[in-house]
């Protein structure tokens, strides 16, 4: 295989991961310019948006563009509940507090999601055909364009609720200055609140977008939130241009890598990203510059 | 202070007694497991409680310390103990180099940090299989000697690891009351406040780490030793958590706390063995109340409760106010 | 008072009913023979270990519904261990330490190792339900481990199938995709130790992560070598991934996965790209396709049959079955032994022609496993369904 159809074919699997971990960091920066709060529990509703669809296509037999809608409605519900019950109750919440509560969300989330649907893996249909599409030598599956598309779609639709719409705004105050925010009649309690539904619903499209392909089980969130962090972390943190720069950064670098180099230090590849990231330019490639870092 | 030594008298006799209450031997494998996950903990709780650092990575130490310990007894024959010292040194060293860009974060980003280094190191155990054994692990761990004893059955390492606990454990008490420990509660209170009354901030900060590291390290071995076994399962994110649960949970201020926390948190499978399945679910919902609702952990509801019972008993007639 | 009467009037009375009910059962029942299995029931062998455990629940019901062996009750302790080979030497320590006579598992390869040396200072039999050939003989030494024995054919004796395939078929170069964790390695060390003796050539080896989403990378890699067939070996999720991968890209050579994808979910996962996909399995899948001269197909189809009418929903696979003839082999022995630990050991030794689910067993104090490479058949998969090809 001549090596630039290779190429291509790496930088096809690079971008369609990438673009899940867009939605994710997306996830992840969406929280934190509202609340400076990293939920590492992100992951955890990605596998939510695929489990609930997987479960209940087969279960309702609805259509799946039903069981996509009803996936993510709950995943963005149980993002709120998760809010209300275990964020907003901590007074004067600490960074180790809040590193707790978020992970031991996420671990409580995924012991539920055992106890509800076991622990095999399920498959969820492919949205249109599998029949891959071939460019020269490279070969495309339509879902991977689905995946592209949305994360396309996702990211304009959130450039233009922030930039047009009331919430949107108010949402951007509290990122620039809670204080502020407040003062101008902004209710920072309902922002968080939203911030957190609005996350979990980006996660949970990743979540349905990419089940397809990668197939879904109780504990793939782990690993795909913690990526999606170290997207973020790349991008730029309270970057949104960043998380999605990020996203497909350390997608492509990680194909390539396991393509070109070594397959077994794939993982490793996100997260040395992040170090080196928060070793030499913690603010990332487009995020604002920390005062204390 | 002289409670904290008192407590520590006191711990040693519940030690050295307990084995003549134990009918199952199982029992003394969750025992060693405490003692062996509360030498990282009480480590964790210097770092995290008294430094106010926090890492989500430290089961990457514990697990350079066991893999050092396996690969040089294993393949190059060394003396389990010297290899044990070695393996600290190692342990101490990485951890002091890899400490001095890290330590330059604060809060969220430090913690990412650790996390990171801890993945990494974990995904080093599964791929080195040459020198690692890879995802399949390495057996054939020599057992440790002293004194021509063998320690290879459960009842002798019990005390072999409880020994390594206590004096950890003195060692630790030693420090939070020193000079170096208030320094330490000053950094965790405000570092920049700390620095400007003279303290040496970065160097102690990456002493703390260092040092933490060195007592997971320690850990390590002993438990390569006793399992005769390393796989690179129990070395990832989830042990880290897991032990930053076991700070968190018994109360990151206090060393008591640190093994309450590991006591718990370890016999918690065994407690629910009908109910496995809820393992996970438990964890989580008990992290999460602890930190709403006791967020200084166990030992800070029983010095909560201690006082307030020193209060009652002290003035009956106080109250209205 | 008149509280604190009636109370002890009850407590006396439930005492009097307790002793009566706890010693009337001392008499009439002899002590049961407690057996411990240690499996893989959660974590990433979870698809094997959970038929293994459903397995052995339902064969002691039935045991102890016959009245047990010799009038004692089969008591199953079962552990366990997150698919953690750490988590495998603690379960096997504790059921030592509560007197089990016997013990069946682990699952894999990599979760039984490990506790070997538990084993053999307990001095009581172990039935492995997992393939590497080095459970039952030491690498180092050769010689047969004296405590344990296995019912789940080697994967050496499934790679010799797949080369003998290749070889029918003219296939001389192939390429290797393989998981790195125990079972992946095992299969992938056999895949290229018996290489040589086949007269094959390995012209790529690639591996992925358990838990990796995506194999294009490794498989465009291959798809660049000129490889006449891909064996993937891998268990659960990974090889309908790879099965997945493979279509995508449209590749052509032919695809040859390991026994492990030899169950009901590989197929649901997989769905139309499992088509055309070879394996060597055990005959449980086959078993209605058996000519009826063979010796196992009743004792498959009793198996499948019951296993199914039990379990709604679930479908038997061949991990199942290795628990089913552990237990079997096991319990046979323990009839004509009693619960003595060496003497069982002798009499499992003593197995012969057991006509089981994985094969057909002939022991020997050289032997511990028993079976040989006719065990397995070579089926292919069509339209969602194996197909034995004769």
């Amino acid at each position: 295989m001549e090596w630039h159809n290779q190429l291509a074919q790496y930088l096809v699997t690079g971008v369609t991961t990438g673009a899940i971990y867009a939605l994710a960091a997306l996830g992840f920066t969406i929280i934190y310019n509202s609340t400076e709060i990293i939920n590492l529990a992100q992951g955890e509703f990605v596998m939510l948006g695929g489990m609930i669809a997987a479960s209940i296509l087969p279960l309702l037999g609805v259509p799946l563009w039903m069981a996509v809608i009803i996936a993510i409605a709950a995943a963005t519900v149980v993002g709120m509940i998760f809010e209300r019950l275990a964020i907003r109750p901590v007074k004067n919440p600490s960074v180790l507090n809040l590193i707790i509560i978020t992970i031991g969300g996420s671990i409580l989330i995924k012991g539920v999601a055992m106890l509800i649907w076991g622990k095999d893996d399920r498959p969820l249909r492919a949205f249109t055909s599998t029949q891959p599409i071939h460019v020269f030598s490279t070969v495309i599956t339509p879902q991977s364009i689905w995946i592209m598309a949305g994360t396309l779609l996702a990211v304009v639709l959130l450039h233009l609720f922030y930039e047009y719409s009331i919430t949107g705004k108010a949402l951007r105050a509290c990122a620039y200055n809670r204080k502020a925010a407040r003062l101008c009649g902004v209710s920072v309690e309902r922002m968080v609140l939203f911030s957190f539904g609005l996350s979990a619903m980006l996660g949970a499209f990743a979540g349905v977008l990419v089940a397809p392909i990668t197939f879904t089980s109780y504990d793939v969130g782990t690993m795909l939130g913690l990526k999606g962090f170290c997207a973020a972390i790349l991008g730029g943190l309270g970057s949104n241009p960043g998380a999605v720069l990020g996203g497909l950064v350390i997608g492509t670098l990680e194909s390539l890598g396991a393509g070109y180099l070594s397959s077994g230090y794939k993982d490793a590849i996100a997260f040395s990203i992040m170090l080196l990231v928060l070793y030499f330019k913690p603010a990332g490639i487009l995020g604002k510059q920390m005062e204390k870092v | 202070m002289k409670r904290d030594w008192l407590i520590w008298l006191g711990a040693a006799i519940l030690i050295f007694a307990t084995p003549s209450f134990i009918k199952s031997p199982y029992f003394f494998t969750v025992l060693i497991f405490i003692a062996i996950n509360g030498i990282v903990v009480l480590g964790l709780t210097l770092l995290m409680g008294f430094a106010g650092q926090v890492s989500l990575g430290h089961a990457g130490f514990f697990g350079l310390g066991a893999y050092f310990s396996a690969i040089l007894t294993y393949h190059y024959h060394f003396d389990p103990w010297i290899a044990m010292v070695l393996a600290l040194v190692a342990t101490l060293f990485i951890a002091s180099l890899l400490g001095i860009p890290t330590l330059r974060l604060h809060g969220h980003y430090l913690a990412m940090a650790t996390l990171g280094l801890g993945v990494v190191l974990q995904i080093i155990f599964k791929e080195e299989v040459e020198l690692t054994g890879g995802p399949s692990g390495m057996g054939g761990i020599p057992y440790l000697k002293a004194f021509g004893i063998s320690f290879s059955n459960d009842y002798r390492f019990y005390f072999l690891s409880w020994a390594f606990m206590l004096l950890l454990l003195g060692l630790s008490i030693n420090l939070v009351h020193s000079r170096i420990g208030r320094a330490l509660r000053a950094i965790s209170q405000n570092q920049v406040a700390a620095g400007t009354l003279g303290i040496p901030v970065s160097r102690l900060k990456l002493l703390i780490f260092a040092l933490s590291a060195g007592y997971a390290s320690l850990a390590g071995s002993l438990y390569a030793h006793y399992m005769t076994f390393v796989s690179p399962g129990p070395f990832g994110f989830m042990a880290s958590v897991k032990m930053v649960a076991m700070v968190v949970i018994g109360g990151s201020t206090s060393l008591w706390g640190a093994l309450l926390g590991t006591a718990l948190l370890v016999s918690l499978p065994e407690l629910l063995t009908k109910l496995q399945d809820y393992e996970m679910f438990v964890y989580g919902i008990i992290m999460i109340l602890v930190m709403i609702f006791a967020p200084k952990g166990l030992a800070g509801m029983i010095g909560k409760v201690g006082s307030l019972a020193r209060i009652r008993l002290k003035e009956p007639n106080a109250g209205t106010g | 008072m008149k509280k604190l009467v009636l109370l002890t009037v009850i407590l006396i009375f439930s005492g009097i009913a307790f002793l009566s009910v706890a010693t009337a059962k001392k008499i009439t029942l002899k002590k049961p023979y407690k057996i411990g299995a240690v499996l893989d029931v959660t974590g990433g062998a979870s698809g094997l270990g959970e038929p293994e455990k459903q397995t052995l629940m339902m064969l002691t019901d039935d045991l102890n519904a016959k009245g047990g062996i010799n009038g004692h009750r089969i008591e199953l302790l079962l552990e366990d261990n997150e698919s953690n080979p750490d988590n495998s030497i603690t379960k096997a320590k504790k059921l030592v330490g509560e007197k089990v006579i016997a013990v069946i598992g682990a699952t894999q390869s990599g979760t039984t190792m490990p506790f070997l040396p538990v084993i053999a200072e307990a001095k009581i039999p172990l039935v492995s339900v997992a393939a590497s050939w080095k459970i039952v003989t030491d690498p180092d030494t050769k010689k047969t481990r004296q405590w344990i024995f296995k019912t789940a054919q080697s994967d050496s004796l499934a790679v010799s199938k797949i080369y003998e395939y290749c070889n029918k078929n003219n296939i001389s170069k192939v390429a290797l995709i393989t998981v790195s964790n125990g079972f992946g390695d095992s299969g992938r060390g056999e895949l290229l130790r018996l290489a040589p003796d086949f007269k094959i050539t390995v012209v790529a080896d690639e591996r992925f992560g358990e838990q990796d989403a995506d194999m294009t990378a490794q498989l465009t890699k291959i798809k660049g070598k000129d490889a006449q067939a891909v064996i993937c070996w891998c268990i659960q999720k990974g090889p309908a991934i790879v099965a997945k991968n493979f279509k995508d890209l449209g590749m052509t050579q032919k695809l040859i996965m390991s026994h492990g994808i030899a169950n009901q979910n590989f197929l649901n996962l997989a769905g139309d790209a499992a088509n055309g996909i070879v394996l060597p399995a055990g005959k449980l899948i086959v078993a209605e396709q058996l000519p009826d001269s063979d010796l196992q197909k009743q004792v498959l189809i009793a198996y499948k049959t019951e296993f199914e009418s039990k379990y709604k929903g679930a479908r038997v696979s061949t991990f199942g079955g290795h628990a089913y003839d552990a237990f079997t082999i096991l319990t046979n022995a323990l009839k004509k032994s009693g619960a003595e630990p060496e003497k069982m050991r002798a009499e499992i030794e003593k197995t012969n022609n057991f006509a089981g689910c994985s094969g057909i067993f002939n022991m020997s104090p050289t032997d511990h496993e028993g079976m040989t490479k006719d065990a397995f058949v070579m089926v292919q998969i069509k339209d969602g369904k194996w197909d034995l090809i004769k």
